[in-house]
């Protein structure tokens, strides 16, 4: 084979190994715990958009396991076990992310903070920017918000909730040529926000989007901003580059185990497996998960901002192609 | 033909979009951590040339395209179509107007071409990147210009139109770089 060498260049490498030490510091600093979990699983996600890789049982194993797609549902049994805040660098495996800005096998950093709602969490990632990017400031847009000023669309109220309206349509045709017919409402929103509205905010700097609509909470709890329900979640943008997810978590035991079940049944009707419930996680929830926000940051992506990279390879030792 | 997913689309897979046979140029994985992943896709269309992008929700597919390059030799006009040959198994194909495009400037008996077959029939016509053509017309040089790096239009064997150095004549045999149209050297000196 002629394609032995490393997808990256040495001195990115080298790059590499200064930027999780300083990662480290940064939360030692703060006296935030390192903790590891397992990788493998007995349980995993259910959510619909993310594909999990299943390892068969071998040996003694009665049944798979699986490899975890981030650490976020052991870091919690933690949470609940009251370690108090904690962070992880880890990795996370995601079947068919493949490309540019993704790779199957990547790493992780995840951490959470007690007490904290995602606002005060907003503020700490973006000191963490600052000492990794040097970026200086950064803006905060509520999902809507965004929607209008960018699109002229409205995504909490246009049309039928359960539609995709046809001004949409039109402005999603006016800027991609065809797109995809059988697109639900939530999907044709991400649709919007990856194709028209993430090229925007490429020089906006950072970007921190919140107040998602509520059909996109995942495990973040809903809360009331001016009378509208909206998701305590935010994505972080830089240079246009999706980088961080944070959550002021959901802790109520019940929602969460209705978030599943409608997970596995969006699955089921996507013709998707449908995945084993965490108990262990909905157990520790009942014992209580402590009021904390939590975010979890892509560490190959957060590299290759800081050294320019075009892709994710050159600033990875073996790409998914070649590892 | 096979149906391929966005998952296979390569640069250079051949698919059918529209009713159009393309060619895969790019293709993009979008993909919100939390949401519905798609691939953009830059294809060219053979009959057209053109480029055009798409957006696909990752894992729909497209139908194979039957298109497939082969080498094959040129024989003769008889001026509607240009005829190829295989030079294996001497199987001849007739390509039209549409499909020999701008390479018809560059046709040379006995030189090997990259025809593009869809459905068995000629698409289009590439021409070797370099070319060795003989100059059937050009001005006679004027002595003591060829310093100066000046240089004078000259007619072809196939009828195409170059520009080339003052000194060379009528007669000669030159090297033309066929995806600019320009002259490289005398032929047989690289």
């Amino acid at each position: 084979m002629s394609d032995w060498r490393p997808s990256a260049p040495l001195v990115n490498l080298k790059e590499r190994a200064a930027l999780l030490t300083q990662l480290r510091t940064f939360f030692s600093d703060r006296a935030v715990l390192e903790v590891e979990t397992p990788l493998l699983s007995q349980a995993t996600v259910p959510d619909p958009s993310i594909e999990v890789f299943p390892v068969p049982a071998a040996g003694n194993e009665s049944a798979p396991r699986y490899l975890q797609t981030s650490p976020e549902f052991a870091m919690k049994r933690l949470l609940a076990a009251g370690a108090g805040d904690i962070y992880q660098i880890s990795k996370a495996f995601r079947q068919g992310e493949a490309g540019r800005h993704h790779n199957p096998e990547f790493t992780l950093l995840e951490w959470y903070r007690v007490g904290w709602d995602h606002a005060a969490l907003v503020r700490e990632v973006a000191e963490l920017l600052s000492a990794v990017l040097g970026t200086k400031g950064w803006q905060i847009w509520p999902y809507r918000a965004l929607f209008i000023e960018l699109l002229d669309i409205d995504p909490m109220v246009d049309g039928d909730l359960g539609a995709v309206p046809e001004s949409w349509l039109s402005v999603a045709r006016s800027r991609l040529g065809d797109v995809p017919q059988d697109l639900d409402r939530d999907a044709f929103l991400d649709l919007l926000m990856s194709h028209c509205i993430e090229p925007t905010l490429g020089n906006w700097g950072v970007v921190f989007v919140t107040d998602f609509p509520p059909s996109q909470a995942a495990l973040a709890r809903k809360t009331q901003v001016a009378g509208d329900s909206v998701a305590a979640r935010f994505e972080c943008y830089v240079q246009g580059r999706e980088l961080a997810n944070g959550y002021w978590e959901q802790a109520d035991p019940e929602l969460l185990a209705e978030q599943f079940k409608a997970d596995n049944a969006r699955r089921r009707h996507r013709q998707l497996v449908e995945q084993p419930i965490d108990d262990r996680l909905l157990a520790a929830h009942h014992h209580g998960l402590p009021e904390c926000a939590g975010v979890a940051l892509g560490i190959d992506r957060l590299l290759a901002l800081k050294l320019a990279a075009e892709s994710l390879q050159e600033v990875m030792s073996f790409a998914w192609p070649v590892a | 033909m096979p149906n391929f997913s966005t998952n296979e689309f390569k640069p250079g897979l051949k698919v059918m979009l529209d009713g159009e046979p393309c060619s895969i140029l790019e293709n993009e994985f979008v993909k919100p951590g939390k949401g519905q992943a798609f691939n953009r896709v830059k294809l060219r269309n053979l009959k057209s040339g053109r480029v055009w992008e798409r957006t696909f929700k990752s894992g729909d597919t497209l139908e194979g395209a039957d298109v497939m390059d082969v080498d094959l030799e040129y024989s003769y006009t008889d001026g509607e179509f240009w005829h190829f040959m295989d030079p294996s198994t001497y199987e001849q194909y007739g390509a039209d107007r549409d499909a020999v495009g701008e390479a018809e400037k560059w046709l040379k008996e006995q030189e090997r071409y990259e025809i593009t077959l869809y459905n068995g029939s000629p698409l289009a016509v590439t021409p070797p990147n370099f070319i060795e053509l003989e100059i059937t017309e050009t001005d006679p040089g004027l002595k003591g210009d060829t310093a100066q790096g000046g240089s004078k239009p000259a007619t072809l064997s196939t009828g195409a139109v170059v520009r080339v150095p003052l000194f060379i004549t009528e007669g000669e045999v030159i090297r033309v770089d066929t995806r600019t149209g320009e002259y490289v050297s005398r032929a047989g000196k690289g």
